[in-house]
């Protein structure tokens, strides 16, 4: 009941009175356009027939969003908008910088192109599970994750793209995927409680949740409250996330068994939110404890490459195999974190562009693979370079882009990350880097020896001899962007590089935020 | 009032880490439904401790009268509520489907996505 008590309310002092202009709308686009489309999906889950069109219309219209919102950035710098028109500590703000909006363009990108691999693959019987609004609400999921300016919104997001995640990994309910989706939903849940409790503690220690806020006040909270401890906490939760060694096991035991499509937007996309939270955390937030922890990031880093790519070494599964190469490609990744210098956070970011985009294109060039030779297993694919030359077109480029060779884009971060690593003065991280390149080019050139140059075996089952177009559109799709990145990286590393510095030196963000300063 | 929490909140860790490290999937979830609820604590004890005082402006004031409780942490361990509950209600179903499929709750005897003794890759040809 309104009661009239004749006392005015001066609400300038709590509300953002002046009215959202419709350009600023575009923060949450990228959000709100996937939650939208995904409703509606699961609405019509019955209806198969359309399920997929309407999901690529809504991806397609969140692409153009995430395309107009990163120019928006690049040209104006960090845009934001705040929940229920609070001003900022106390509502919920989308803060989008150009690292958000740059990742949160290539996940959509990359989610894009494999749900149209994906019309082909899923059949009635997925989409009646609801392969797509799980999709759709997987994609707001990470753009939350990438857009939010606020860290239990930012755990919020995140549990909304796990739990679509599992939905899609238990798509079919196999006896292979049970076992993989009991072992990925455990080790995952607990991981993003991890990351719940240290926000506690945050929130015990700052009085806020708003990063900016945060990394306003860090500064006179360090003395009084154990940052390092923290820093700490949101190390453990997001490399568990990332699937850093030595938390990196739930990650081999669940990516292959998925339907392919499924296990390319996991590989592609998912481990890079983890990675994503911790340049948020570690480089914007508690950048002095990053500089204590660096070590120790070094070597999970290091640890991670090595491991991760001797697993791929082993494998006989593509797909298995594939799996540990997104573990190594995350260690690299690591690398830039730990090395916390411009050149490096930006080496860090490009690879995050590039491992997206390659990681899905390779999943998508297995499952290619399978449909032709009938087969993910090294011993049983042969003689793909007969049958489909265009195949070993890709694979090649796609193979050398992983493992960082020219002329494609796994070459310049690599280039990058090493002459920061030797900048900083570690030149064995530099070592590590390359070694893994090193391996990766053996794991990866021994799978397109086996299953491309290995003349088709006498008793083998004859590769099919129909082509697979919606496979060579996407994965033709992929090479491109690998190719003009490999070839033309400089508007790339720019974006990269202004990534980097955005949140290595925070004022910008911070003062988008408050834009009064800070008053308090 | 802190105190008497934080020790309760360690021994729920505790418990909940014990349970977690157990190779029963059901033991598993056991300690993660815990491990759920020694963070919604944390949170609760991290918004500081107060009596029950709502936190209501008077109609004559701007501010309210005197110390109330933070609502925040509260609305925070309801989303955390909401979130742990529906995960625990989705892993029980997955671990039920998962024992009738796979005919065990062992982690150790759940091998059929990576099976032991695998053929290593090809030297050659």
């Amino acid at each position: 009941m309104a009661v009239q008590t004749g006392h005015s309310v001066d609400l300038a002092g709590a509300m953002v009175l002046a009215a959202t202009s419709p350009a600023d709308w575009l923060v949450i686009a990228p959000v709100a356009i996937p939650i939208i489309f995904g409703a509606v999906l699961l609405i019509f889950r019955h209806e198969t027939r359309p399920q997929a069109g309407v999901a690529l219309i809504g991806l397609v219209a969140g692409l153009v969003c995430n395309v107009l919102l990163l120019m928006r950035i690049l040209d104006q710098g960090p845009v934001v908008m705040t929940m229920g028109r609070w001003l900022p500590p106390f509502g919920i703000s989308f803060t989008a910088d150009v690292l958000g909006a740059s990742l949160s363009l290539v996940a959509t990108l990359v989610v894009a192109v494999c749900a149209l691999y994906s019309t082909s693959d899923i059949g009635t019987i997925g989409r009646r599970y609801g392969f797509y609004p799980f999709l759709m609400l997987m994609t707001a999921g990470v753009n939350g994750s990438f857009l939010t300016g606020d860290i239990f919104n930012l755990y919020v997001w995140f549990e909304v793209f796990l739990i679509s995640s599992f939905g899609l990994l238990v798509l079919g309910s196999e006896h292979r995927q049970l076992d993989g989706a009991t072992k990925y939903a455990i080790l995952n849940l607990i991981g993003t409680t991890f990351f719940l409790t240290a926000t506690a503690l945050l929130y015990g220690a700052f009085g806020t949740l708003n990063m900016a806020d945060i990394a306003r006040k860090a500064d006179s909270v360090r003395e009084a409250a154990p940052l390092t401890t923290l820093a700490v906490f949101f190390l453990l939760a997001f490399a568990m996330k990332a699937a850093a060694f030595p938390v990196n096991f739930w990650l081999p035991a669940s990516y292959h068994t998925p339907r392919i499509v499924t296990a390319a937007l996991f590989g592609g996309v998912l481990t890079k939110v983890g990675v994503y939270a911790l340049l948020r955390t570690l480089v914007m937030l508690f950048p002095p404890e990053r500089e204590l922890l660096s070590g120790v990031i070094a070597w999970v880093a290091a640890a991670t490459m090595i491991v991760g790519v001797m697993g791929a070494l082993s494998q006989t599964d593509l797909r298995r195999s594939l799996g540990f190469v997104v573990i190594s490609s995350v260690g690299i990744m690591l690398a830039g974190l730990a090395l916390g210098s411009t050149e490096g956070l930006a080496g860090t970011v490009f690879y995050a562009f590039h491992s997206m985009i390659v990681m899905a294109a390779l999943y998508l060039l297995a499952g290619v693979m399978n449909g032709l030779g009938g087969s993910y297993s090294l011993r049983a694919l042969s003689g793909l370079y007969q049958s489909h030359p265009m195949i070993a077109a890709f694979a090649l480029l796609l193979m050398l882009s992983a493992a960082g060779l020219p002329p494609a884009s796994g070459l310049w971060p690599k280039v990058m990350l090493v002459r920061a690593s030797i900048d900083a003065g570690q030149p064995w991280l530099a070592f590590a880097v390359l070694a893994t390149g090193f391996l990766t080019t053996l794991a990866l050139g021994r799978a397109f020896i086996l299953a491309v140059w290995r003349p088709q075996a006498a008793d083998g089952a004859p590769a099919a001899t129909t082509s697979p177009a919606l496979g060579y559109l996407t994965i033709g799709v992929f090479s491109l962007l690998v190719l003009f990145m490999g070839l033309y990286p400089q508007p790339v590393i720019d974006v990269a590089e202004r990534a980097a510095a955005g949140i290595l030196d925070a004022s910008h963000y911070i003062g988008t935020v408050f834009p009064e300063g800070a008053q308090r | 009032m802190e105190t008497v929490l934080a020790i309760t909140v360690g021994i729920f860790f505790a418990v909940s880490i014990y349970l977690m490290l157990s190779k029963h999937i059901i033991r598993i979830l056991l300690g993660v439904s815990i491990f759920g609820n020694a963070v919604n604590l944390t949170i609760f004890t991290s918004g500081r401790i107060v009596r029950e005082v709502p936190p209501i402006i008077p109609v004559d004031l701007d501010v309210p009268a005197g110390i109330t409780a933070n609502p925040l942490p509260q609305a925070l361990i309801l989303t955390a509520i909401v979130i742990s509950f529906s995960f625990f209600a989705f892993l029980l179903v997955l671990a039920f489907r998962t024992y009738q499929e796979l005919g065990t709750d062992d982690t150790d005897g759940m091998r059929v996505a990576e099976p032991e003794g695998e053929d290593l890759p090809p030297m050659g040809y």
